[in-house]
C-alpha cells in the first residue's frame, strides 16, 4: 500500500515549505514573490487534499486550518499563504454545499434575516461523505492555479486604460506586478517614470534598469526627493504587500509618505495589487502589524562607537489608510477602496477569518 | 499697450518702430543709437577698472537703462533677445534681464523717453567708468535706489540656473577669462567647469558635476591669480568636505581674512577698489567648485561693501585691520552670538519628557539641543537621515558624545517613527522672501509627514540667512550633487553600476527643496525677534535695510 509512503513524502514537503517560508521572510535568503507563494501554498494544499486521509469535508478542512495555521506561524508577515489556506477553505465549504445539493446563493448571503431566523450554516458539520468530493475539490484547486497564473497578464491588460502619453509616473521600490503594468503600456505609449529608490534595500534600482532597458525613460531619485518632485508627477502607480481588510495597505516603507505627498498634490495613487493578496486582517494590532530587519541595514557595524548607545530601527512595512487610495486595480478589474470590503465576502467565508 | 494714437513726431519714430516690432527684435536705428551711445560712453570713462561697489553677480540693481525691446517684452523673448541679438552685447544682456519692470507699462511713451534722456544724461556724467562690453550698467546701480521707493527690481538671472541657454555659457567663460588682472598671462586662470553625465529633462538648466574631476585639476599650480587659500577652501567645498550653510560661511570669511593680509595694494590704486576687484575672480572660482548659498552671498556682500567704504585717505595697515575686525565682528555676531541667541529661545520650547525629531545635520540645531540638554532637561531625540549624504550620522555622533539618548531612522520610516514625536526641529539653508523655507531635501517631506500627523514644525534659523529670491518649487533653482553618489553595492550587486551606458536611465540627486510656509509653524530667529511666523521674512528683509 503505498499509504505511509505517500504521507511521509507529504510531510517532508510541508516541511520544506515551512523551512523556505522562514528563512524567505528575513530578507537574506533568495527573494521569493508573493505570487510564487500563492502558487506553492495553492499546489501543497492540493497535495494535502489529495494525499492526506480524510473522510468528510470537515476532517479536511480541519486538517488543512492545522497546516495552514502552521504555515502562517513560520512567516506571519507572508499573508498570502494565510489568504490562499483561506481561499481553498472557502473551496471545499462550496463544494460540500454543493455536493448536498443546497443553492449556492443561499448559503453565500449573510443576510441579516437569515442570522435572525435560522442558525444557518452553523449547523453544518460537514459530517457527511461524499464520494466526488475529492475530485470536485481538486479540480476547483487547480482553477484556482490557473487563475493565479493568470493574474500579472490580467493586471497589465489594464495598463493602456490608466496611462496616457506624456505623463510621468513615480513608483517606489520594486514590484513586479507594476514593472508589468509599465512595460505592457509602454509598447504602445511613451511615457516617463521616475522610481523613488526605498531605502536601504534600494530595491528601485533593479527597477530602473529593468524599466530602462526596456527603453522606458527613467529617473531614480533618492527617498528625500519624493515631496520636491512629487509637483511634476502625473500618477502614482505602487504595488503592495498586502491589501487590509478596511481598503488600506501593508506596503514597503516609504509608502505613506509617498501616499501623502500624492495626497497633498492631488495626484492619483493607483495601487496594483491581484486579489490573492487582499487579506481579512485588519491593522488595529499595533504589535503585529509591523516587521523589522536587522538595524545594520540602517547603521552598519562600522559605525561601532555609537552603536551600542544607539537604537536604531529598519520597519519593512508602512500602512497606508484607504483615504488616500484612488484606485485599487487587480485581475479581476478596478475598484475604489471603499469596496474591498465586498470583495472580500466573495472570496473568504466569515468564519474563516480567524483560522 | 500705449503704442496706438501716439503722434508725437518723427523722432518718435524709434518708439513707434519698437513698440510694433513687440520686442521681437530691436530696430536697425534703435541698435546704431545705442552702438553710439556706448562709444561715447567708454570715451568718458576713465582709466581705473570698474569700481561698482555693490557688484555681485547675484546683485539685484534697478534698471536705469530700459530694456531696448518694447515696453512689455513677454517673458520668453527675454531669453530669445540674446540670441536675436549678435553683435552689441551691451544691447543684449540688459534684454536678457528679466522681469520687465512691472510699472513701465503705465507710464506713457512720452514719460518715457524723457526719463530715459535723463538718465543717460546721469550716466555719462558720472565718474564711474563702464567695463568693456558687459551689461553691467554699474553707473546706474550709483543711483542706489533705497529699497523702500518701489524701484522696478529686475534682477539679472544668476547664471548657474541659465545653463541650457549657450549664449550665458559663453558670455560666462569670457568674463572668466577677463577676471585676470591685466598683464597677466592670457592662458586659462579661471576654468569653466564642465557639467557631467545625463541630466534629467526637468533639470537641464542646472548644472551637474562630477566630484572626480575636481575644478582644481585644471588650474596651473601656483595659480597666480587665484590665492591658494581660497584654492583650498574652493576644493573642500567641490569634495564635500566642508558643508553646511554655517561651516561654508565661516571658511569663506576665513579665507577672505587670510587674503586681506597677503594684500598689498599695487601702487596708483585705491585699496577700496582694487581688493574688490581682486575678489572677484575668487568668487568665480569659489562659485564654479559649488554655487554660493544664500548664506555666502549675503556675507560677500557685506564684505564688499565694507571694503567699499574705506576711506580714501586710511593708511593700508590700518586699513586691512578695520576689515579684519569687520570680519571677525561679522562671524561674531551673525552665526555665535545669533546661535546663542537662538538657543535661549529655542529652550523655552523643549519641556521635560519631550521627544523631539531632527533631520540631518544642522549646526544650529545640534547647539540648541546641546545646550538644553546642560540645562537639565529630559528629552530624547530621533534622529531622521537619508541618502547619498547620510549626514545624520554626524548628527548622531554629536549628540551621543554629549550623552543624549538617540534613536536613529532613515527618513522612509518616518511615518513609523511620528506617531510618538513631539515636536519637529529643523534647520534652514536659507529663508525666502515668500515665507518659504529652502533647506536640505527631505526637509519638506518631513514637515508633510509631521503636519499629517499633527506635530509641531519648528524652525531655527539665523537672520543673515534671510533672502529676497522667492521660489515656489524646488525645480527652478537648485543644485544638483554628483548622480554618482546614488550608486550602492548590496549583497555584491550594482545594479546602477553602468547607467551611463542606459541612454533612458537618469540619476537624478538633488540638495536643496522648498518647504511651504503651512507646513512650518514657528521660525526661531535672532536679532532679539525670538519666535517669528514664516510669512514674516519680507518684513525682517525690510527692517534690516532700512538699518543699513
Amino acid at each position: 500500500m503505498p499509504g505511509p509512503y505517500k504521507e511521509t513524502d507529504l510531510t517532508e514537503r510541508v516541511e520544506a515549505f515551512l523551512s523556505d517560508l522562514k528563512r524567505g521572510g528575513s530578507g537574506t535568503g533568495p527573494l521569493r514573490g508573493s505570487a510564487e507563494t500563492a502558487r506553492e501554498t495553492t499546489a501543497l494544499l492540493r497535495r494535502i487534499t489529495a494525499q492526506a486521509r480524510w473522510s468528510s469535508a470537515g476532517d479536511l478542512m480541519e486538517i488543512i486550518r492545522k497546516e495552514g495555521r502552521r504555515m502562517i506561524a513560520a512567516q506571519p508577515s507572508e499573508t498570502t499563504v494565510g489568504n490562499m489556506v483561506r481561499r481553498v477553505l472557502k473551496i471545499i465549504r462550496e463544494e460540500y454545499a454543493r455536493s448536498r445539493g443546497s443553492s449556492e446563493e443561499a448559503d453565500q448571503q449573510e443576510s441579516l434575516h437569515k442570522l435572525l431566523t435560522s442558525g444557518g450554516l452553523s449547523e453544518e458539520n460537514f459530517r457527511q461523505h461524499f464520494v466526488a468530493l475529492k475530485a470536485n475539490v481538486i479540480e476547483v484547486i487547480n482553477e484556482l492555479l490557473t487563475e493565479l497564473e493568470g493574474t500579472t497578464d490580467n493586471i497589465s491588460m489594464q495598463a493602456l486604460e490608466h496611462i496616457h502619453s506624456n505623463e510621468v509616473i513615480m513608483t517606489i521600490g520594486r514590484s513586479r506586478t507594476v514593472e508589468a503594468f509599465l512595460k505592457d503600456a509602454a509598447r504602445k505609449r511613451k511615457f516617463h517614470v521616475i522610481v523613488a529608490e526605498c531605502a536601504p534595500f534600494c530595491q528601485g534600482h533593479e527597477m530602473a534598469t529593468s524599466l530602462s532597458k526596456d527603453g522606458i525613460e527613467t529617473t531614480v531619485i533618492t527617498d528625500a526627493a519624493i515631496f520636491a518632485v512629487m509637483s511634476r508627477v502625473n500618477k502614482v502607480i505602487i504595488g503592495t504587500q498586502t491589501v487590509l481588510a478596511n481598503g488600506g495597505l501593508r506596503a514597503v516603507n516609504g509608502t505613506h509618505t509617498l501616499a501623502l505627498a500624492a495626497k497633498h498634490h492631488s495626484t492619483p495613487l493607483i495601487v496594483c495589487a491581484p486579489m490573492f493578496k487582499l487579506s481579512p486582517q485588519f491593522p488595529n494590532e499595533e504589535d503585529t502589524f509591523h516587521k523589522f530587519v536587522s538595524p545594520h541595514e540602517v547603521l552598519p557595524f562600522t559605525e561601532g562607537e555609537i552603536l551600542s548607545k544607539v537604537n536604531a530601527h529598519c520597519p519593512v512595512f508602512d500602512y497606508v489608510p484607504p483615504e488616500l487610495i484612488t484606485l485599487f486595480i487587480s485581475n479581476i478589474g478596478g475598484h475604489a477602496p471603499s469596496y474591498i470590503y465586498r470583495l472580500m465576502s466573495e472570496l473568504y467565508h466569515p468564519e474563516d477569518h480567524e483560522l | 499697450m500705449a503704442d496706438s494714437g501716439v503722434t508725437e513726431g518723427p523722432d518718435k519714430k524709434d518708439e513707434i518702430d519698437r513698440a510694433k516690432s513687440e520686442g521681437k527684435e530691436l530696430t536697425k536705428e534703435e541698435k546704431q543709437r545705442l552702438r553710439k551711445e556706448k562709444k561715447q560712453q567708454k570715451k568718458n570713462k576713465e582709466k581705473k577698472d570698474d569700481k561698482a561697489s555693490q557688484e555681485s553677480e547675484k546683485e539685484k540693481k534697478p534698471l536705469g537703462f530700459p530694456p531696448p525691446a518694447s515696453q512689455p517684452p513677454p517673458q520668453s523673448t527675454t531669453q530669445k533677445a540674446p540670441s536675436a541679438v549678435p553683435a552689441p552685447a551691451p544691447v543684449s544682456v540688459p534684454a536678457s534681464e528679466a522681469p520687465v519692470p512691472a510699472d513701465k507699462p503705465a507710464k506713457s511713451k512720452a514719460e518715457l523717453k524723457a526719463e530715459r534722456r535723463a538718465r543717460q544724461e546721469a550716466e555719462r556724467a558720472s565718474k564711474q567708468g563702464k567695463k568693456g562690453e558687459t551689461g553691467q550698467q554699474a553707473a546706474t546701480s550709483k543711483q542706489k535706489a533705497p529699497p523702500n521707493e518701489l524701484q522696478p527690481v529686475v534682477k539679472r538671472l544668476p547664471e548657474h540656473i541659465q545653463v541650457d541657454n549657450p549664449d550665458v555659457l559663453k558670455k560666462l567663460a569670457k568674463k572668466l577669462e577677463r577676471q585676470q588682472t591685466p598683464g597677466q598671462v592670457a592662458d586659462k586662470q579661471i576654468p569653466l567647469r564642465m557639467d557631467y553625465g545625463y541630466k534629467v529633462s526637468l533639470f537641464s538648466h542646472l548644472h551637474q558635476y562630477s566630484r572626480k574631476a575636481p575644478l582644481t585639476q585644471q588650474v596651473s599650480i601656483p595659480s597666480t591669480v587665484i590665492h591658494p587659500a581660497v584654492v583650498r577652501l574652493g576644493l573642500q567645498y567641490s569634495q564635500g568636505i566642508v558643508t553646511g550653510s554655517n561651516a561654508r560661511s565661516v571658511a569663506l570669511l576665513h579665507a577672505f581674512k587670510q587674503v586681506i593680509r597677503d594684500y598689498t595694494t599695487p601702487p596708483n590704486e585705491e585699496l577700496s577698489r582694487d581688493l574688490v576687484n581682486k575678489l572677484k575672480p575668487y568668487i568665480s572660482f569659489l562659485n564654479q567648485c559649488r554655487p554660493l548659498s544664500a548664506s555666502m552671498g549675503n556675507a560677500i556682500k557685506y564684505i564688499k561693501k565694507e571694503i567699499s567704504n574705506i576711506p580714501s585717505q586710511c593708511k593700508e595697515e590700518e586699513a586691512k585691520s578695520k576689515l579684519l575686525n569687520c570680519i571677525e565682528c561679522y562671524i561674531n555676531e551673525k552665526i555665535i552670538l545669533a546661535a546663542k541667541a537662538i538657543a535661549k529661545s529655542a529652550i523655552e520650547k523643549i519641556s521635560d519628557g519631550d521627544v523631539i525629531l531632527i533631520y540631518g545635520c544642522s549646526s544650529l540645531v545640534n547647539h540648541i539641543l546641546c545646550e538644553a540638554f546642560e540645562k537639565s532637561r529630559k528629552f530624547r531625540v530621533i534622529v531622521v537621515d537619508s541618502r547619498p549624504r547620510l549626514e545624520g550620522r554626524e548628527a548622531l555622533r554629536r549628540l551621543v558624545q554629549k550623552g543624549i539618548s538617540c534613536t536613529y531612522v532613515l527618513i522612509s520610516a518616518v511615518s513609523y517613527v511620528l506617531p510618538e514625536v513631539s515636536k519637529v526641529f529643523l534647520g534652514a539653508h536659507a529663508l525666502l522672501a515668500n515665507g518659504y523655507v529652502m533647506s536640505r531635501v527631505g526637509t519638506s517631506q518631513i514637515a508633510l509627514v509631521a503636519k499629517a500627523f499633527n506635530v509641531p514644525v519648528l524652525v531655527c534659523c539665523e537672520t543673515y540667512k534671510f533672502c529676497e529670491r522667492v521660489q515656489t518649487d524646488s525645480f527652478v533653482s537648485n543644485e544638483l550633487d554628483d548622480p554618482d553618489d546614488l550608486i550602492v553595492t548590496r549583497k555584491g550587486k550594482t545594479h546602477l553600476k553602468d547607467w551611463q551606458e542606459v541612454p533612458s536611465l537618469g540619476l537624478l540627486n538633488l540638495v536643496y527643496d522648498v518647504t511651504p510656509p503651512d507646513f512650518v509653524d514657528l521660525v526661531i530667529t535672532d536679532l532679539g525677534l525670538g519666535m517669528i511666523p514664516c510669512t514674516s521674512v519680507p518684513v525682517v528683509l525690510r527692517v534690516k535695510n532700512v538699518d543699513q
